[in-house]
């Protein structure tokens, strides 16, 4: 479907018949003092040939460097059909159709998708997506204080592993909202959250989330803090890893009832890291609380002939309806994305999905093995980790990834910023993607780099 | 048109209020609220022991159409709400003005516009007209 914008004499011609003599003055009830006339820190525009010329330079910047970097984004093996297919004409759309009778195939892949997401995350019910895992968090902390009337409080609680850019978006969306977010403080040694500190609070949360794995790439003990929030009357909200989810215990079965509401960034499965988008989020949750749940729902349903078909479902909940009681402002999804997602995993299937995470956790801890042979590189925590672990060097991060960088590895993420309590610590990442002769090339460039530095 | 149960109070929301015996007043939404948001396929209930003012809102219907709020007639605290409306909202269509009642509450003032049978049924030919 081409999009074709008014030209000139259309909009004159427009403007004329309902006589206003400019598109200013049909806006004219907007006061001017909320009117722009400039953005500071926009530049100004730029040509098609000028601006494919920085995007592609830009684009080059990102390439042929190898990326130890995980902390919420995963580099992963993305199979040839998945983009070959999604991005065929049939399906190359942002969003999700509301046409039934024209869109049975988009949204029979959305249907699929969301069978997928509940079956991952061992929910009852799946949206169409939302636009990240930072703002599904945000949508989950708003969707439990609907859902959870019985509590008075507005105070989120936060595992200390929670990503804390998601902590900051969602005080951006939900805090003018009146909700606040408390972190449990982080066990240093184990690099979980201390469950001892869970004693000492006071006031039961609306609810409690849970990032598993952390993002340290430690686990939670899961059931225990699903239980504790629950006997406080607290919902759970679980902030996972799709991935992860073909190996650690989903979200439906934590603790004795399962958590409520699931959500994450959906972007390691079959998503490329792209210079950080666009990217796309889960949310799943349990029945009884879907008509909070924001966002798109397909249902399966049985047209006059008998025939099963597919369409938009519980749209009640949404603002094209019921405008002021909408549960979000979430006008659309990842549809893209989700497509990709869904034939991603399609074609890996639960085993195949099973061995990507298995492979991403053993590379990580052969890489674990190799760069803490180095002297100044150790370990931080004792614990177990997924496919993420925080090593700590003997001097500040940052330098060292700069000269990392010059050599073409990514070494990971500079935790200074984020965790100062654990002093100079590094997030490394390794997923399947990661040979055992790429795990060298890193440590080489390591040990390299520490010597150089060395006594400086 | 049925005809309007005359031992009820109405309003201009198109809702029907019952004095109980106890003292409580029972509310629902009237026939033709029913039949105007057609099939209803969810009713979001208030907590008992909720405090409503009146012209506030109370519940929400929600139909194949449309949700729309249902607004306390009068000021009070809610004393029960139908539960049986979370698996068969569809009673408030079958059977508006006893099955489908949606709350009850306990009067803590006596404001809140309503009309008799009378009036309301002139209110609804009106808006016909």
């Amino acid at each position: 479907m081409p999009y074709i914008p008014h030209t000139e004499d259309e909009v004159e011609e427009m403007l004329t018949t309902i006589g206003v003599s400019s598109i200013d003055e049909l806006f004219d009830e907007i006061p001017p003092e909320l009117l722009i006339n400039e953005l500071d820190g926009v530049p100004p525009a730029l040509s098609e040939q000028e601006i494919s010329r920085l995007m592609r330079e830009r684009a080059a910047a990102d390439r042929g460097a190898l990326c130890f970097i995980g902390a919420g984004a995963y580099e992963h093996h993305i199979p040839a059909p998945v983009w070959d297919l999604a991005t065929r004409g049939e399906y190359y759309s942002a969003y999700t159709p509301y046409q039934a009778e024209a869109s049975q195939g988009t949204l029979q892949t959305v249907y699929e998708y969301q069978t997928m997401m509940t079956s991952l995350t061992g929910m009852d019910v799946s949206n169409a997506s939302l636009y990240d895992g930072a703002s599904g968090l945000a949508e989950a902390a708003l969707m439990a204080v609907r859902a959870n009337r019985k509590s008075k409080s507005t105070r989120v609680l936060l595992t200390a592993g929670v990503n804390k850019i998601y902590e900051k978006v969602a005080h951006a969306i939900a805090g003018e909202q009146g909700l606040s977010f408390e972190r449990l403080p982080l066990d240093i040694d184990s690099g979980s959250t201390d469950l001892a500190a869970l004693d000492s609070e006071q006031e039961p949360p609306v609810a409690l989330v849970i990032q598993q794995p952390s993002f340290l790439g430690t686990y939670e003990q899961v059931d225990r803090l699903t239980d504790w929030a629950h006997e406080q009357g607290a919902l759970v909200i679980a902030v996972v890893n799709p991935t992860a989810l073909a190996v650690l215990s989903e979200p439906g079965s934590w603790g004795a009832t399962g958590a409520d509401i699931a959500c994450g960034e959906g972007q390691p499965l079959g998503v490329p890291l792209s210079s950080g988008g666009p990217y796309f989020g889960i949310m799943a949750c349990k029945q009884e609380i879907v008509r909070q749940m924001p966002g798109r729902i397909v249902g399966r349903t049985t047209d006059l002939d008998g025939n099963p078909g597919f369409t938009l479902t519980l749209q009640a909940r949404e603002q094209h309806i019921r405008r002021t009681k909408a549960t979000s402002n979430i006008c659309t999804n990842q549809g893209l994305a989700v497509t990709a997602a869904t034939i991603y995993m399609s074609l890996l299937g639960p085993d195949g999905l099973r061995r990507v995470a298995l492979a991403s956790q053993a590379q990580t801890a052969k890489l674990v093995e190799l760069l803490t042979a180095i002297d100044g590189v150790e370990r931080a925590f004792s614990a177990a980790h997924f496919h993420e672990a925080v090593l700590r060097l003997d001097r500040p991060v940052a330098p060292v990834l700069e000269a990392l960088a010059d050599k073409g590895v990514l070494g990971g993420y500079d935790l200074s910023g984020s965790y100062p309590e654990l002093g100079n610590a590094l997030l490394v990442c390794a997923t399947e993607t990661k040979t055992d002769e790429d795990l060298q090339v890193y440590r080489d460039a390591l040990v390299n780099v520490m010597a150089s530095q060395a006594g400086k | 048109m049925s005809e309007l149960p005359g031992d009820l109070l109405y309003t201009s929301e198109h809702e029907w209020l019952r004095k109980e015996d106890d003292g409580t007043v029972t509310v629902g939404i009237t026939d033709h609220a029913q039949s105007a948001l057609g099939d209803l396929v969810y009713v979001e209930l208030p907590e008992v022991g909720q405090e409503v003012e009146a012209g506030g809102e109370m519940a929400v219907v929600e139909s194949v159409k449309a949700a729309s709020d249902v607004y306390a007639p009068i000021s009070g605290e809610v004393v029960a709400v139908n539960v049986d409306l979370s698996d068969d909202p569809e009673k408030i269509n079958a059977d508006p003005y006893e099955d489908g009642w949606i709350v009850r509450l306990r009067p803590t003032s006596d404001d809140g516009e309503s009309m008799s049978p009378d009036e309301y049924q002139a209110f609804l030919d009106e808006l016909e007209d």
